[in-house]
């Protein structure tokens, strides 16, 4: 990593781009009630890639740069095998731990 | 001013080609890709060579655009081994045409043994008639586990870093494809890969030597114009002119120039 920068200062950066994240954030908000809302099995969402999101919501929180790559890898499958035979071609945006086993 | 590395022109309307010139397109290449089903035949893949080699060119060329094309048969379709080495046979009749630059987009989808196969197979018919290589890494949760693979292979086989660019990083493989030595690609798209705002993030980061942009505008949810908004994030935040032209237009240029056939329309 080399030490280019942001040419911008922090209140710009935030001037420009706060509306826009702030708008991201309640999407979220509104579709994890929306999960909510809906019909299915049991009271606890286990779904891997809710389990997923939950964890990376938690790395956002964290006053540690490198968020971005860190819930990239919340995501990510992490085995280092070629698998036998590829189930289908698109993928789902986040690892199942069901499938490795 | 710019060049789109990688655009699959094939899957969009020549009203298209207009608008990336307004834009200030004058290069694409185009990677042969994934139709959106499996082709039944390699004589489907002889067709779809023609295309990217005779037809794409021409009407790049009525908007002031110079098309290159990479030519393969997609991971998607690699399960099939005796499809894919059939593939594998006819390529080389048209490595000569003159706006081939390579192989490629070789890679990885879902990180399967014959994918993996294929893919070395590719590598290796590159290797012999020393053609450089376009790589694709899989998407969303396969990319760090495919990007891992790949480099391994490419390592294996020994080929020059210098002459191979690895597509769609982001923020977790960026870093690793770098470190080796490789070229890299930046893929901006609305959902699945960076978007505009990301990737200018990455060249703060990570600076931009041996990095380009790209929009792999295709039949699905993408954006021809992809390149041009970026270079607009670039310009909004206070990068300075030949930082955001060596990112959209040098880097691509010095890298697609060592295959001998790349030009643009202005020279």
């Amino acid at each position: 990593m080399n030490e280019a920068n942001c040419p911008m200062d922090r209140d710009a950066v935030i001037a420009r781009y706060f509306l826009e994240h702030r708008a991201k954030l309640i999407d979220l908000a509104a579709f994890l009630d929306r999960i909510d809302r809906a019909g299915g099995d049991g009271a606890v969402v286990d779904d891997f890639r809710i389990v997923a999101m939950r964890k990376a919501i938690e790395e956002l929180l964290k006053h540690q740069d490198g968020r971005a790559r860190r819930i990239q890898e919340i995501f990510s499958d992490h085995s280092t095998d070629p698998i036998a035979e590829a189930p289908m071609k698109g993928a789902l945006g986040a690892f199942n731990p069901d499938e490795s086993t | 001013m710019y060049i789109d590395p990688h655009v699959h022109m094939v899957s969009r309307t020549t009203d298209d080609y207009q608008r990336m010139a307004l834009a200030g397109c004058v290069a694409i290449t185009e990677p042969a890709f994934w139709a959106g089903y499996d082709r039944s035949s390699a004589q489907g893949f002889f067709d779809y060579f023609r295309t990217l080699t005779d037809y794409e060119p021409k009407r790049a060329e009525q908007y002031g655009i110079a098309h290159h094309t990479w030519l393969c048969i997609n991971p998607k379709e690699a399960e099939d081994l005796g499809l894919a080495r059939e593939v594998l046979q006819i390529i080389p009749d048209f490595l000569e045409k003159p706006s081939v630059l390579g192989i490629g987009e070789i890679g990885l989808n879902k990180n399967s043994r014959n994918e993996l196969m294929i893919f070395e197979e590719h590598v290796d018919l590159a290797k012999r008639h020393d053609q450089m290589i376009l790589i694709h890494t899989p998407h969303l949760e396969d990319k760090l586990k495919g990007t891992k693979l790949i480099l391994d292979a490419l390592e294996n086989a020994d080929v020059d870093p210098g002459k191979v660019l690895v597509d769609h990083v982001e923020e977790h493989t960026v870093e690793l494809v770098l470190d080796r030595g490789f070229w890299a690609g930046m893929t901006l798209y609305p959902d699945t890969k960076c978007t505009p705002q990301r990737a200018a993030d990455i060249f703060e980061i990570y600076g931009q030597e041996r990095i380009w942009i790209n929009s792999a505008g295709d039949w699905g949810p993408s954006d021809p114009l992809a390149v041009p908004k970026c270079q607009q994030e670039l310009r909004a935040r206070g990068h300075f002119e030949d930082m955001i032209r060596k990112v959209s237009y040098d880097n691509p240029f010095n890298f697609l120039s060592q295959s001998g056939k790349f030009r643009t329309s202005i020279g």
